[in-house]
């Protein structure tokens, strides 16, 4: 027997009370523990696929969706720019590259992507298996969607008109030519085929002749950090072009998502306070029915301090119970939303990832609890032996 | 083993317990007998050090209690008295075993199952070491009480009013036990009690 079988003991015999307190103490860990891990995986996805691209230049409009379209693929385009002004941008003396990419397709929900081979190589992908694509109608898959797909090299597939998989089919099929490895990027979840692929197919319809090819957006890298003064001012004041820059737009998109995530956070705060104060509740509120037992603890020997160690040791436990179920079930539903995001084709979330800043919230959630105890633990050392005995 | 000596308690401005002398030798049996609110708790809890006297001089097993003061007070009578009280004082959601235990513990003595069981078994409840208090009846309740008083083998066992909630048998048999236990482990035994049923027991008597 020692302090913690003792305390642990205690708890055993009111399984209900012990029960509530451990049960909110880990809803809130898990409620941080969750955002914690939700935020700062998609904060550190975000800035991975964005990494290299100082600025994207497509069609008026709201410069995030063009941001969100253009980099992440989350988002519809704002629309396309003629491809002139694309090769324009190319030649500017700011820019150190600039790639154009061709959007408005997709394949069983994975867009396809018109670029060359540069776009793939900002992002470091490498082929696992095939070529990549040299003629027209040829289509190299992401990692994720081979697997998905269950495709391969040789395969041939249709794509659909529009971004949602809803869309009417074309009639010209692609041929898979080669599959890429995981690069733990965007890249992973594209479709990527030449940009004269996107023309060919798109012409049927309209009809397009050279001079009215189309691009969706422009990645840009700059030349040097000068060009960030003068060249999205300089693009911005062409009449079909905008630029948005990657930075500004995540930032403020998270200073947008920013207050759902701190109501959110405060909610949990309250839980975890809530859960401080069920376990001062429940030990105060014992004090009462355990003072004769208190009191024979001490006809056994047990100084004053013991007693105030005891109580400090049942909140211990039961913070230490709570902590653990909340990571345990923070880490589980990250894992269950990340698995149900992956279905909805968004970002990845993992529960098996551990972040530094989950010591604090288990550090802060022991520290609530035992300091709850405090003053039930007080209450214990000041037991009056002899006057709780006599009065039986 | 015990003396007192000039002895008064009073709490606020009601005295409590009068007692000019007293004098115990080693092994003896007393009972300390009186009606309700005569003392005898008082003179009981003073004798275990849990209650400083308002005046007076008292020495047990050859220390003054006056000058033990905290934790070491604690471990003196944690390994020099053993106390009996009154029914259902037994720790609720300990098991009886684990209700000895905490007395090893406390007392920081080694937790040793073997003297554990010796003890249950002296006082015939040795096949109820698992049980819970509330699953035992209150004679039993009592008989654990008194193998819990005595496990560490104090030099002195208290009781206070130990059979007042037993029924005759039960009663006389507690009363047996405590005298056998004291004999057995050479302590002291003093009974503070004003239940008429063992007034005859012991020859040593102090009236308060």
């Amino acid at each position: 027997m020692n302090l913690a079988t003792l305390s642990a003991s205690y708890l055993r015999a009111r399984p209900l009370n012990t029960a509530l307190s451990v049960i909110l103490l880990a809803l809130g860990v898990a409620t941080i523990v969750l955002l914690l891990l939700v935020v700062g995986q998609a904060e550190e996805r975000m800035h991975r696929d964005a990494r290299g691209i100082d600025l994207v230049v497509g069609a008026k409009g709201s410069p995030m969706q063009l941001m969100l379209a253009g980099i992440y693929h989350l988002d519809a385009p704002t629309g396309n720019i003629p491809l002139a002004s694309a090769q324009a941008l190319a030649k500017n003396r700011f820019i150190k590259k600039a790639i154009p990419l061709a959007l408005g397709d997709s394949w069983k929900g994975h867009r396809i992507v018109g670029a060359d081979k540069a776009y793939a190589d900002h992002y470091g992908a490498e082929l696992r298996e095939g070529r990549f694509y040299q003629k027209p109608m040829e289509a190299v898959l992401g990692a994720e969607v081979a697997v998905r797909t269950g495709v391969g090299v040789g395969a041939t597939f249709k794509g659909a008109h529009g971004l949602g998989g809803e869309g009417d089919e074309h009639e010209d099929a692609y041929t898979v030519v080669g599959v890429l490895a995981n690069s733990n990027s965007v890249i992973d979840r594209l479709v990527l085929t030449s940009i004269e692929s996107v023309w060919e197919i798109h012409e049927e319809h309209k009809q397009a002749r050279d001079e009215a090819r189309e691009v969706t957006v422009v990645l840009v890298q700059y030349a040097s950090p000068l060009a960030a003064a003068t060249l999205p001012r300089q693009i911005n004041s062409q009449s079909e072009l905008q630029a948005a820059s990657p930075a500004y737009e995540t930032a403020r998109l998270f200073s947008i998502v920013g207050v759902g995530i701190d109501a959110l956070r405060g909610f949990a705060a309250v839980l975890i306070l809530a859960a401080g104060l069920s376990v001062f509740i429940a030990l105060y509120s014992a004090l009462e029915e355990r003072r004769y037992e208190l009191a024979v603890m001490r006809t056994l020997g047990a100084s004053p301090g013991k007693l105030f160690g005891l109580l400090i040791g049942e909140a211990f436990v039961l913070s230490l119970l709570g902590v653990v179920l909340g990571l345990l079930l923070g880490h589980g539903l990250a894992s269950v939303l990340g698995a149900w995001l992956e279905r909805q084709q968004h970002y990845p979330v993992s529960g098996l990832e551990w972040r530094p800043e989950e010591l604090w919230v288990a550090g802060i959630a022991l520290g609530v609890g035992v300091v709850a105890a405090i003053v039930p633990a007080w209450r214990a050392y000041r037991t009056d032996v002899s006057r709780t005995l006599a009065q039986g | 083993m015990i003396a007192v000596r000039g002895l008064a308690h009073r709490y606020g401005a009601a005295e409590a317990l009068r007692l000019p002398e007293w004098k115990v030798a080693q092994g003896e049996r007393w009972l300390v007998l009186g009606p309700s609110g005569c003392g005898k708790t008082t003179l009981l809890h003073i004798l275990a050090g849990l209650v400083r006297p308002s005046e007076g001089q008292v020495e047990v097993a050859g220390e003054s209690l006056l000058k033990l003061e905290g934790a070491r007070l604690d471990r003196w009578r944690a390994t020099t008295v053993g106390i009996v009280l009154q029914a259902l004082h037994l720790v609720k959601h300990l098991s009886v075993r684990d209700n000895l235990r905490l007395a090893q513990y406390l007392a920081k003595t080694p937790q040793d199952d073997a003297r554990i069981d010796d003890t249950l078994g002296a006082l015939g409840v040795g096949g109820k070491s698992a049980r819970r208090p509330s699953e035992l009846s209150q004679g039993e309740q009592q008989r654990v009480a008194i193998a819990r008083a005595v496990v560490n083998r104090p030099k002195l066992v208290l009781a206070d009013e130990p059979t007042a909630n037993l029924d005759d048998a039960s009663a006389a048999t507690v009363v047996d036990l405590l005298s056998e236990q004291a004999a057995r482990h050479g302590a002291t035994l003093v009974v503070a009690t004003h239940d008429a049923r063992v007034k005859g027991k012991f020859r040593e008597r102090l009236e308060l």
